[in-house]
């Protein structure tokens, strides 16, 4: 299978060195974007199919056609690399970022180009400090061989909020206040950082950029699906015999994952795959055959998100997993708006209750009216997830849920 | 915003500047859509969701305080969707809300019991121990804060960031954990802290001076003007008089600023809005003379008697007062003192005593409501070192005073400085600390007594209306004018002379 941003990771150990990695064609990418005018590289990322790998799957050279040209805003523009890797499940960018640090780099070098920015930023996860390290060290030896004259790089930390990767709260954060997520329009595109029109792409997203430039547009839509160019990395986690990155074609079958990753563990059967993170509904052995792209497994009715994987066997208890999940986004819910700061710990509260035994004849229906109660009237994506999630599970696992109430409730 | 065009709300064709917010345009409509984080003054952070309305075309319920009209629009508030989602709001707000209404001083004009009532009405379902957190804490002089009772809206810290910018409140924690605290180091003592209690939805930030005082629904209110400084900010006051044994026996309960987008907006200042402790204490209620002794007079003889001993003290006669009178009590002012006593030394300025801090948000130095009143018909004012010059010479034989305490001008020389004139008059709702110097008191009512305008500092002139029956024989001040130049008028030609 064609793997582009890990094409090395197997043979090059040394992948990170900026000597290593120009030896195999690294940097070339830019030097051609630079060679071309602003429009002419857009243009090339519009063929491309480039969607955003983060989890929205917004067309990337599309989000970069609506940052407004010099002529009608002038002044600064910036690109943010949104390196906040925080959804559990997730753990790509930070093999990516150590792996192969140049080839965000390059990215966001040509990003800026593309939309004219001068100054970037890789907003990193307060928790990756070796990969905060490896990034250093890169942006100093491209600093070191002149790589960065037309656009500067500089990191900054998070402070342990999971929110804070959803781009306009990653904003938020970066001006110095609470990670509250702000309600488009205006889209970050527009005003974004300091109000200034901002580019913000995930590390996967800008890190295909390099070989789109090389390769051309056309040669990257043609490796994935119908309007899903290129390929996807996803974090394969939990109960499979080996867990780790696996980087597909988009469109590839969710069972083709499964088997890279050597299956169920131990032959046990499979109860679920979430495909996306956490936050993502499952899917069910029913469902292996789906294609993963951004629009078919939207069909399937849950989310290709950030890639992040998770397999659960059939010793999984869906109460418990929901619980697991609501539990994360009662902690991790910005506290903005009150559906998802007050409806996510009352259903992590409920669920605790069933997992203790004392759950009650109401509790399922109730569980599912919360949800729906929240999904599609908060500010942000956490919220709709919040709303999500629980109702997921008690739809696909009546079972496990009704027995929580049926045989121990009181 | 734009030019304006025609939208559907709840299937009503109405008209709206283009642009404007749909909860706005539905208000002026007549038709209130739930809300509670967005304040017209204070923006619309969109955090409570409670303004969930249907736009036809939108695939999930939008907020109306984030929507803007559009030409050709159709919002509906009141659909089962819309209303459900409103609803669904309102029950997740009131997960953690503490529920204790029955200790509650915002019961009774709480955003929470009203959309209950009003969109609410369901079981509740929850099963779960409430969370808690600080509900005791002395946010400053004023203003305490419960943190239980919070729902985040972040209109308090919105009014401490873009308002007063003093930004002593903050939200802190995340999610569930979140509450409102003060900023480390800080209290909330800005001139304005008063106001984050109007603007809480809910009981989270209530008055320290009307804690467990008296319920809000015995309160009767009253439209008027706030008397502190020049700016005559537009204000209600309620009063308490249908439950006389609460609220310590106070008849003013509290003041509350009203909406004037021209004058004050939504605010007003804590010396206004805290300045009524004592408004019926230390109070004048009889017509009294004191000299030889203390006399109880009708103000039909006191008149008589007073209009004497005024016009035979001719140009020896000097009148202090205040920009506390209405336009009303001017008038009058200067057909007593004016057109027929002749008198020709006038001292209400400001200095020193009437002056204090001013601002760029409201308060201004002048802390009298009404000086351009007196301006305005021609008046000028001596100075007060001038008045004292002529108090110690003998030249004053009869002195006026209305509604101005001379104490806080010249100090201990007040007494003194009183005795040397013959005849002294007091004239105002309070006695004062020298009102037993007087050679006589004439209760006059305070000005949630009376009705009357007044003319601020952009000659703006305001009703102010009564709140509240007078106290004793207390007469407005224009009306005793009236009653001594009545005196004056019907006195015989041979004693003029």
């Amino acid at each position: 299978m064609t793997r582009i941003l890990t094409e090395h990771f197997d043979t090059e150990p040394e992948l990170h060195e900026i000597d290593v990695y120009r030896r195999l064609g690294g940097y070339a990418g830019l030097s051609k974007a630079l060679g071309m005018s602003r429009a002419e590289v857009v243009a090339e990322v519009v063929k491309s199919n480039l969607r955003g790998l983060g989890g929205a799957g917004f067309p990337t050279g599309g989000k970069w056609q609506t940052v407004p040209g010099e002529d009608k805003v002038p002044g600064p523009r910036y690109v943010v690399a949104n390196a906040d890797e925080s959804e559990p499940g997730c753990f790509k960018d930070r093999v990516l970022i150590t792996r192969a640090p140049h080839q965000l780099l390059e990215g966001v070098l040509i990003a800026a180009h593309a939309i004219g920015a001068k100054e970037t930023f890789i907003f990193i996860r307060g928790e990756y400090q070796n990969q905060y390290d490896v990034l250093a060290r890169a942006i100093a030896q491209a600093d070191a061989a002149g790589f960065t004259a037309h656009a500067s790089i500089a990191l900054m930390r998070g402070a342990g909020a999971y929110i804070s990767g959803l781009d306009t709260a990653l904003l938020e954060t970066m001006e110095g206040k609470k990670a509250w997520p702000r309600q488009p329009p205006p889209f970050p595109t527009v005003s974004g950082l300091m109000g200034r029109p901002t580019v913000v792409n995930n590390v996967e997203t800008l890190s295909m950029l390099p070989s789109i430039m090389v390769k051309g547009g056309e040669w990257f839509a043609k490796i994935g699906s119908p309007k899903n160019g290129g390929t996807v990395v996803f974090s394969v986690s939990g109960h499979v015999e080996q867990p780790g990155i696996y980087e597909v074609p988009m469109g590839s079958k969710l069972r083709d994952v499964l088997t890279l990753a050597g299956g169920v563990r131990g032959g046990r059967k499979l109860k679920c795959v979430i495909p996306g993170g956490t936050s993502m509904p499952p899917l069910l052995e029913k469902d292996l055959d789906i294609a993963l792209d951004f629009d078919a497994i939207r069909a399937a009715g849950t989310f290709l998100g950030a890639g992040g994987m998770i397999v659960l066997d059939e010793t999984a208890d869906a109460v418990e997993v929901a619980h697991n999940i609501e539990r994360f986004l009662a902690h991790e819910s910005c506290g903005q708006c009150t559906p998802c700061r007050e409806g996510s710990f009352w259903s992590e509260e409920i669920l605790e209750r069933m997992l203790e035994g004392k759950g009650e004849g109401e509790d399922v229906r109730n569980l599912a009216r919360i949800g729906e109660n929240i999904t599609g009237k908060v500010i942000c994506a956490l919220g709709d997830t919040v709303g999500m999630v629980t109702r997921a599970y008690i739809s696909k696992f009546p079972e496990d849920f009704n027995k929580r109430v049926a045989t121990d409730g009181s | 915003m734009g030019h304006r065009v025609k939208f559907k709300l709840n299937g009503r064709e109405l008209e709206a500047p283009e642009g404007q917010l749909v909860i706005d345009a539905a208000k002026e409509a007549g038709v209130e859509i739930p809300h509670y984080c967005y304040h017209p003054a204070l923006g619309n952070p969109g955090n409570c969701r409670m303004c969930l309305v249907e736009v036809a075309g939108a695939p999930k319920p939008q907020a109306s305080c984030r929507t803007s009209v559009r030409p050709g629009m159709e919002v509906k508030s009141d659909s089962d969707a819309a209303k459900r989602a409103q609803a669904s709001a309102l029950e997740l707000h009131l997960v953690n809300h503490p529920l204790d209404c029955p200790v509650c001083d915002q019961a009774g004009e709480c955003g929470l019991q009203d959309y209950y009532m009003k969109i609410g009405r369901y079981q509740s379902q929850v099963r779960e121990d409430k969370q808690h957190k600080e509900k005791r804490i002395a946010a400053g002089p004023h203003v305490m804060l419960d943190q239980e009772r919070c729902i985040l809206c972040t209109r308090c810290t919105r009014f401490v960031d873009n308002v007063t910018q003093t930004h002593e409140l903050g939200i802190f924690q995340r999610g569930h954990a979140e509450r409102i605290e003060l900023a480390p180091g800080m209290i909330l003592d800005n001139a304005y802290s008063g106001n984050v209690v109007d603007i809480c939805p809910v009981g989270a930030l209530t008055d320290r001076d009307f804690r467990y005082k008296v319920r809000v629904w015995y309160l009767d209110h009253t439209d008027s003007v706030c008397p502190g400084c020049e700016r005559g900010c537009n204000i209600s006051v309620h009063t308490n008089t249908q439950r006389t044994w609460h609220n310590d026996g106070k008849r003013v309960a509290r003041l509350k600023p009203r909406h004037n987008h021209e004058v004050n907006g939504y605010w007003m200042c804590d010396e206004g809005r805290y300045g009524i402790a004592d408004l019926d204490a230390d109070r004048l209620g009889k017509v009294l003379s004191l000299k030889p002794q203390k006399t109880e007079m009708s103000w039909e003889a006191m008149a008589s008697e007073l209009a004497g001993r005024l016009q035979s003290a001719g140009p020896g006669l000097a009148v202090v007062a205040s920009g506390m009178l209405s336009n009303e009590d001017w008038a009058a002012y200067k057909a007593l003192f004016v057109d027929a006593l002749k008198v020709g030394k006038h001292f209400f300025s400001p200095e020193p005593d009437q002056v204090g801090e001013g601002d760029s948000l409201l308060r201004r130095k002048i802390k009298t409501a009404n000086l351009r009143g007196a301006e305005a018909l021609g008046l000028r004012s001596g100075s007060f070192s001038e008045l004292e010059t002529m108090l110690e010479s003998g030249r004053i034989k009869a002195l006026y005073v209305i509604e101005r305490d001379l104490y806080r001008i010249y100090g201990d020389k007040a007494p003194s400085l009183l005795s040397k004139a013959e005849a002294t008059v007091l004239q105002g709702p309070n006695k004062g600390p020298l009102g037993d110097h007087y050679t006589y008191r004439l209760p006059a009512t305070a000005y949630v007594e009376e009705e009357g305008h007044f003319t601020n500092f952009e000659g703006k002139v305001q009703a102010y209306r009564k709140a509240l029956e007078p106290i004793g024989e207390s007469r407005p001040d224009w009306a005793i004018f009236t009653l001594l130049l009545k005196a004056l008028e019907t006195r015989p030609k041979a004693v003029l002379a």
